[in-house]
């Protein structure tokens, strides 16, 4: 079990999320980074969907009762154990009575804490994840507070394993995210495609698990901003009528009826989640083989990156 | 019909561009029968007015490939196809603390209150799908001579289980939420309730009528939810 000391700003439980519930309005949540948490499992000899927790921006500081491993992935945070600085993207075994403190973001947002075992939590409609906006899942739909005891799967302690070097991202600079052109990418001129693709955006404070908001160059309507509402995909970039485009995310509402001038690709929703409040990123258009492929070659980067 | 790609894990299947029953049906029957024939790859399905985002795992099968499969059963989707739809009875109290646009919206449509409920709640509503927040049904089904142009403002904070019109439509508020839909009432149920084994109260396709009820019994049905003790009317 690990006694939460001081929560973070927003520390959720999450685990691969729960698929099959947007035709109710329920989205699948899990994690933003999802090629951080699912690496952090592989670290501590988990199923890639063992449920963990997501940091936003900065750490949480807990306590745990029993020996256990944990592996700390996602954005570049300082970790200590009992004040001591320990690496991340690697196994940490703890002993019973330690206190890991997971601290300010460096690069990155969004900071994962893996545990041997996995944390024991309630599945609701076969999930851990919690979706803050709908109070549902992990620890009673909200993030966590101070005192909050969260228990862990027994497990063996692992062997200490860690990511080769060139998988750990870098999370500054500009990113470049991909993105297909559409479903109504015809219902915006020429020049307002051209603004998408062009110089690049900031990510708005206002930011969070539903959607990004970006502010940047102006994407112009060809005729009005408004449809019949329809279903809206993960990474959907919604362009209301301001022009200020927003990406949605894991946590997204699953229909609007603004339209929607292109979609982020899968593989780039993690990259996406790390962009910090006042960084800037831009964007690329491919078509739906390219991105197919894509898709492949970044699965297949995951597998043996363990050494 | 038309395939419109939304990123590389899903597909908006267009069947129309207008709001109608008949469209809607489609839609429904297209999901239906697309999870009957269980076609290969295609993981979750979102029916909204006149289409159907249909969410897939591109290590099973192509865009072209699922679009083809699609327009090949597409023609199949006819009324006929779908299950008999559920009767759901909602409970309503219209009285002006929860319907906080009732009077308003009397007065606006020239009716007495008690005639703007009853015409209200003679309407036979077709959840068309659910959306914008868990559970939130899009509903038509009530008489044009309670058609209203929407809120000129929209309300910040319109409370759950709140009943409400604008244009040709009828939704219940399923949490706390920004809306502009005028309120005339309020339902004991929940349409969403995060706690419970089933969360979700209505399913696409749903018929719904609204049952008047006084404020008594209204606070009765209120207590015997909140006490999980209450089973909702569905035939």
């Amino acid at each position: 079990m690990i006694t939460i000391v001081d929560p973070g700003p927003q520390t959720t439980v999450q685990d691969l999320g729960r698929p099959g519930h947007l035709r109710y309005g329920i989205p699948p949540s899990g994690p933003m980074d999802r090629t951080a948490f699912v690496l952090g499992n592989r670290l501590v000899a988990n199923a890639d969907g063992a449920a963990g927790l997501e940091c936003t921006l900065v750490g949480p500081r807990f306590r745990t009762d029993a020996p256990c491993a944990i592996a700390v992935t996602g954005a570049d945070v300082p970790v200590t154990v009992n004040d001591a600085n320990v690496p991340t993207w690697t196994t940490i075994p703890l002993a019973a009575g330690d206190t890991v403190r997971v601290g300010a973001a460096r690069a990155g947002v969004r900071a994962y804490v893996t545990f041997a075992g996995g944390l024991d939590i309630p599945r609701v409609l076969g999930s851990s994840a919690t979706y803050l906006r709908g109070r549902l899942g992990g620890v009673e739909g909200r993030a966590l507070r101070k005192g909050d005891t969260l228990p862990v799967r027994a497990a063996p302690i692992p062997a200490v394993r860690a990511i080769s070097g060139d998988v750990v991202p870098e999370l500054g600079g500009t990113p470049t995210i991909r993105l297909v052109l559409g479903p109504q990418a015809d219902r915006f001129t020429d020049a307002g495609i051209a603004a998408l693709l062009g110089e690049g955006y900031e990510m708005l404070p206002q930011s969070d698990r539903m959607g990004a908001r970006l502010r940047g160059p102006r994407i112009a309507h060809a005729r009005g901003h408004d449809i019949i509402s329809d279903g809206i995909a993960l990474g959907s970039v919604q362009v209301p009528g301001d022009g200020q485009p927003i990406v949605l995310l894991v946590d997204r509402q699953s229909t609007g009826g603004y339209t929607k001038i292109a979609t982020v690709c899968s593989f780039d929703i993690a990259r996406l989640g790390q962009v910090k409040p006042g960084q800037r990123i831009t964007f690329a258009a491919v078509d739906v083989d390219e991105a197919h492929r894509l898709r492949r070659e970044a699965a297949a980067a995951l597998d043996g990156v363990l050494v | 019909m038309r395939f419109l790609p939304a990123g590389d894990l899903a597909v908006s299947v267009e069947l129309g561009d207008e709001i109608s029953v008949e469209i809607n049906t489609r839609v429904r029957a297209l999901e239906f029968l697309i999870g009957q024939k269980a076609l290969p790859g295609v993981v979750e399905m979102v029916p909204t007015f006149r289409s159907l985002l249909v969410y897939y795992d591109p290590a099973v099968t192509s865009y072209e490939a699922l679009c083809a499969a699609i327009a090949a059963i597409a023609s199949q989707a006819s009324t006929a196809t779908l299950p008999p739809a559920r009767r759901v009875e909602l409970p309503c109290c219209y009285e002006p603390d929860l319907g906080l646009d009732v009077e308003a919206a009397a007065t606006r449509l020239g009716l007495a209150v008690d005639e703007l409920v009853r015409l209200h709640a003679s309407g036979s509503y077709l959840v068309y799908f659910l959306g914008f927040t868990p559970g939130l049904p899009y509903m038509t089904g009530m008489p044009e001579r309670i058609h209203l142009p929407r809120l000129d403002t929209p309300r910040t904070k319109v409370p759950a289980s709140s009943v409400g019109i604008g244009g040709t439509q009828c939704c219940v508020y399923s949490v706390e939420s920004p809306g502009g839909y005028w309120i005339l009432g309020r339902t004991p149920l929940r349409l969403y309730d995060p706690g419970a084994a089933e969360p979700i109260l209505l399913r696409p396709g749903d018929r719904v009528a609204f049952r008047p009820v006084r404020r008594a019994e209204f606070n009765e049905i209120a207590r015997a939810v909140e006490a999980r003790a209450f089973a909702p009317v569905i035939a």
